[in-house]
């Protein structure tokens, strides 16, 4: 088992040398510094599907979310919106949130004065009607005033160190997910998939639309670096391309040590009688009750605990490439991509994950330069037996990835369906 | 009258097409839920796929020189639809019935069935990039405009020729599918089978048989739903992608498995969708003349903005998972 996982590690570090020489430098520093995030973000997957047996199909939402963190923590401060109306418009659509809330809580606690059955159900959704046109009536015009001119077109962020901003990240997809967990875990299987897709989309529809708040399609940019970015060296007197690798290097320092002090506690949780209850729980829940597990408090639990990993390297991601634009996330790019690393790598065993991350990663961005290079040897073979050259390399090559994805995840399925690192089960005698 | 013909317009016909297009896509959802205990993710790609190959077929019409007197799309979808249908067999037979074989679970078909749609996806994509095409660049899209002056109405009720047939066509498949499902020998076995598939097959029912009627009828009904989804706007390599989460919900809302909840989940969301979107005011208008002035509607009144529209699909699958996990019609729950 060491000595295969030794021999694909190999295999792994053999591929990224040879993509350093094709592909260059540049390229493959960047493209190692997303391989870490996404392996953070893989890791939370298999936190929740491999030791927890959760079928989350909403990462993309928690990437958003993180996202959006880093970028209202690190960006600069927009002094238009603070010294306008804004923050009093804003503290006043809070203040209908709650009010609205508190009705509809009223409302569901209305069986205390007697209020039960039916009339009940029409009570709760008549009070989530008012609350909903409470809110709407203050945000409504908060939103429209921050969105003008004189609102500074955006609320800004605060200025704050980036670092700080993965670890809002964190926070926010925790209570995100924490909120996801109280109303979906009781689903089984396809129905908890597809309810975390469709939350997953909900939430991509309001950062996406709440321009106030995120900018939007506007998108955010340059969001800072937690580590001195390649101008700063460039500064001091280094050339362009060694500023860009020793400025790409520090960032890939930074995410490989979150890397590695998230892989040394989540491998010491998973030996521990938590990971044992956590797996015994995936097995058999029922069995897990039986033997006096709070089934549904340790799920909510693992859930959050995954998603607080893809907030995190959801923001990772967005400082790095320094850009927020809501518009650029996808189901294909942003979960399936992660569910397809996890399965390929090895659900339940975190070297796996880790592994199936950087080698789906590079697969990834290297379909398309493979794709391009296949075509045009055909096309200049097609071009001398006289058939034509192919029409839109370029265009076509690009969509190769996504075909490539799916024949990894047809092809795992078919013939390593535990992944390539499986997980080790352990037989005690 | 002329606030009642603008709903009709804006409300009632759109959101029967939509509602239709849900229903067909649905169907076929449900149905293999119903038989095979999956969600089947690639369904999405089955609709697209098939308005693709109508797409071919109606140009290759145009190139002939057939010029018929009903759009192209629908004098072809026939013959599509049996592509289709034998598309869809294909599939079953290249990446499921393998899985099924090793005796899988159902999780493991779901991202099976994720993998199929990416690389359907991707093959799409690859042949025909990613622009749109329309099924109306040799052919007019007749527009129908009844004048309803004669009951006081300054609009006119507008409704294009692809819709009319649309609704027709789907009206027509239900009645053929609730035919089948109810009179046929083959029918009644597939419903046996989606109720308990261990007794219909110690019953003497030919459960691979019912499998592979299955997959006909759904990719038959998935590539009319996606052929007319793209005659209704244009054809484009994600078209039912970014669709498949309101048929998902329609068919959970109908309840998985039942063949006429999701028709009635379909129209539900459809429906729903157009009008949550729906601006209240320009219906409400006249009572501006009676209310006061402090009174005075806004110029939008409308449930949700209009670029939330898809999100309204999203917020009633989520809703009807938490309050009534088995749908209007008692459908499957795992």
């Amino acid at each position: 088992m060491i000595q295969r996982s030794l021999t694909l590690f190999g295999g792994l570090f053999v591929l990224i040398l040879l993509m350093g020489w094709v592909m260059g430098l540049p390229f493959t520093s960047s493209r190692l510094v997303e391989a870490a995030a996404y392996a953070l973000i893989a890791l939370g997957l298999n936190i929740q599907w491999g030791y927890g047996g959760l079928f989350n199909f909403g990462i993309m939402g928690f990437l958003m979310v993180g996202g959006a963190a880093v970028t209202f923590i690190s960006f600069p401060v927009n002094p238009v919106f603070w010294a306008g109306e804004g923050p009093a418009m804003l503290g006043k659509a809070l203040l209908a949130f709650a009010v609205g809330a508190l009705i509809v809580l009223a409302a569901r606690k209305s069986d205390r004065i007697g209020i039960t059955g039916k009339w009940k159900t029409a009570l709760t959704v008549l009070a989530w009607f008012i609350g909903y046109c409470l809110y709407r009536s203050q945000i409504d015009p908060a939103a429209a005033y921050i969105e003008s001119a004189a609102g500074g077109g955006w609320i800004g962020g605060l200025g704050g160190h980036p670092v700080l901003g993965w670890l809002f990240g964190g926070v926010l997809a925790a209570g995100i997910a924490y909120i996801v967990g109280k109303i979906c875990l009781g689903l089984r299987t396809d129905y908890l998939a597809i309810a975390t897709i469709g939350i997953s989309e909900i939430i991509r529809a309001l950062i996406k639309n709440m321009d106030w708040l995120t900018r939007g399609t506007l998108t955010v940019s340059p969001i800072p670096w937690p580590t001195p970015l390649p101008q700063a060296f460039q500064a001091s007197g280094m050339d362009g391309s060694t500023a860009l690798l020793a400025a790409r290097s520090g960032y890939l320092l930074l995410a490989v040590i979150v890397l590695a002090i998230v892989m040394w506690l989540i491998s010491r949780a998973y030996a521990g009688p938590w990971g044992r209850m956590m797996r015994a729980i995936r097995d058999n829940h029922i069995a897990a009750t039986s033997m006096g597990k709070n089934v549904t408090a340790r799920q909510l639990e693992i859930f959050v605990f995954g998603s607080v990993l893809m907030g995190i390297g959801g923001a990772m991601l967005v400082s790095f490439v320094q850009i927020f634009d809501p518009s650029s996330y996808q189901p294909i790019n942003h979960t399936f991509l992660i569910w397809v690393m996890v399965i390929v790598g090895g659900a339940g065993n975190n070297w796996g994950a880790l592994f199936g991350a950087i080698l789906l990663w590079l697969i990834w961005v290297i379909s398309e330069p493979l794709s391009k290079a296949v075509f045009d040897f055909v096309s200049t073979w097609s071009t001398q037996f006289g058939w034509g050259a192919i029409p839109e390399i370029e265009a076509r090559s690009a969509q190769m990835r996504v075909f490539v994805l799916g024949l990894v995840i047809t092809i795992a399925l078919r013939f390593a369906p535990r992944g390539l690192i499986p997980e080790v089960v352990k037989r005690e005698r | 009258m002329t606030e009642l013909v603008f709903f009709t317009n804006q409300v009632i016909i759109s959101g029967l097409v939509l509602g239709c297009i849900y229903a067909l896509g649905a169907i076929g959802i449900t149905l293999i839920f119903g038989i095979l205990r999956f969600a089947h993710f690639a369904h999405s790609e089955l609709m697209t796929g098939g308005a693709f190959i109508a797409f071919l077929l109606a140009s290759a019409f145009a190139a002939w020189g057939i010029v018929t007197p009903i759009p192209t799309g629908f004098v072809v979808l026939p013959i599509a639809m049996v592509l289709a249908a034998i598309l869809a067999l294909g599939i079953d037979k290249g990446f499921y019935a393998p899985l099924r074989k090793r005796g899988a679970k159902p999780v493991t078909l779901l991202i099976a069935s994720i993998g199929v749609t990416l690389m359907i996806q991707g093959l799409i994509r690859l042949f025909f990039g990613a622009g749109s095409y329309s099924f109306f660049e040799t052919e007019p899209k007749e527009v129908f405009r009844f004048d309803l002056a004669s009951i006081g109405s300054t609009r006119p009720l507008v409704i294009t020729e692809p819709q009319v047939l649309m609704i027709l066509v789907t009206f027509v498949s239900v009645l053929a599918l609730h035919f089948f499902l109810t009179r046929s020998r083959l029918g009644k076995a597939m419903r046996a089978m989606a109720d308990n598939a261990d007794l219909a097959q110690v019953s003497g029912i030919n459960t691979a048989l019912v499998v592979r009627v299955t997959w006909i009828i759904a990719g038959a009904l998935g590539c009319m739903a996606g052929t007319m989804l793209a005659l209704d706007v244009t054809l484009k390599p994600d078209l039912a992608f970014n669709i498949i989460l309101p048929i998902f919900a329609a068919a959970i809302v109908g309840g998985l498995g039942q063949a006429y909840g999701a028709i009635a989940g379909g129209l539900l969301i459809g429906f729903a969708e157009t009008l949550a979107v729906f601006n209240w005011t320009m219906v409400l208008r006249p009572l501006n003349a009676i209310l006061p002035d402090w009174m005075q509607l806004p110029p939008t009144l409308a449930l949700v903005p209009t670029e939330y529209k898809l999100t309204v699909a999203f917020v009633i699958l989520v809703v009807t998972l938490l309050v009534r996990p088995t749908g209007i019609f008692k459908g499957a729950s795992s």
